[in-house]
């Protein structure tokens, strides 16, 4: 069976859109609202897939436990209430968008040595998500 | 070659959702109580604990050209009921559940026996997935044996 096990995930962040490839009035042009220089937050949602053959003896692809406490270390715990741009070593080169973030997540997560991660979404707000699935996944087949 | 050209297929994914309540408890008899206590935690309770389930259940196929659907709806509601309510609404999964006798009911497990029991009754279009959620914040999708899980929507088995 082709299973997927999937789990969401919340944390609170602030973050600016600001790109240092552009000039001041192209930031302002292109990220809007999202340039203001004090920056602002969001209430992310992660949702967290993997798949993996089910272990007869406790019928999971891999204990929630487990999969609880390595996302806990490698996201929720360094990004929770920070500012993504200053505190969180790969946006202060890279614009924190949440497509960056998606990747940023996928990365730190893609090690977990217990089932094959999948997918990652990142949802900014109720109405907007992202979804990351790796390199070499990429669009429908 | 040219025919399918011209006339392009349309899969369309079709999806159904349901809620049924029913408790569990996880529990290996080969396993040692505190082996129990530690690998399940709080589902080791022998009291059994319970949930909402949501599942859905996504059918794909082309529309019938005579009806406009991929399967009837009425149809798909009538087997959900038949093959998923009726069994699993209200009971003790471990105990009045056949389809999971021997099996510890994680989600991973009753969403398989879903398909299983899903996928030989569905005979307009077919079974793509099936989705249980456990809680808001927990679900499984399951593809089947085939070659459908890299993808949400168009992968085809």
């Amino acid at each position: 069976m082709n299973l997927h096990l999937t789990r969401r995930y919340k944390f609170c962040a602030s973050h600016r859109l600001h790109s240092a490839r552009l000039s001041v009035d192209e930031n302002k042009r292109v990220y809007g609202k999202c340039n203001n220089p004090f920056g602002h937050g969001h209430n992310y949602i992660v949702e967290v897939a993997v798949s993996g053959p089910v272990d007869p003896s406790t019928g999971m692809i891999a204990n929630l436990g487990d999969l609880d406490a390595f996302v806990d270390a490698r996201v929720i715990e360094p990004f929770d209430h920070r500012y993504l741009n200053e505190e969180v070593a790969e946006f202060r080169t890279h614009v924190p968008t949440t497509e960056n973030l998606c990747i940023e997540i996928f990365n730190r997560l893609r090690e977990f040595p217990l089932a094959k991660l999948e997918r990652v979404l990142v949802e900014e707000t109720g109405s907007n998500s992202f979804e990351y699935a790796g390199e070499a996944r990429g669009e429908n087949p | 070659m040219l025919f399918f050209l011209v006339f392009p297929s349309f899969m369309v994914y079709l999806t159904r959702k349901i809620e049924f309540s029913a408790s569990h408890l996880y529990h290996n008899p080969a396993f040692s109580a505190e082996e129990n206590r530690r690998v399940f935690g709080k589902c080791n309770n022998p009291h059994g604990h319970g949930h909402n389930y949501v599942l859905e259940v996504t059918v794909g196929g082309e529309p019938n050209p005579a009806t406009g659907m991929v399967l009837d709806l009425k149809e798909l509601k009538e087997i959900l009921q038949r093959e998923v309510t009726d069994r699993m609404d209200h009971r003790f999964l471990n105990y009045e559940v056949p389809e999971l006798s021997g099996q510890i009911p994680t989600c991973e497990n009753i969403a398989t026996a879903i398909w299983n029991l899903l996928e030989p009754k569905i005979t307009s279009g077919h079974l793509h997935r099936v989705r249980l959620y456990e809680t808001p914040d927990l679900f499984v999708d399951c593809y089947g044996a085939g070659n459908g899980a890299t993808s949400q929507a168009g992968a085809a088995r």
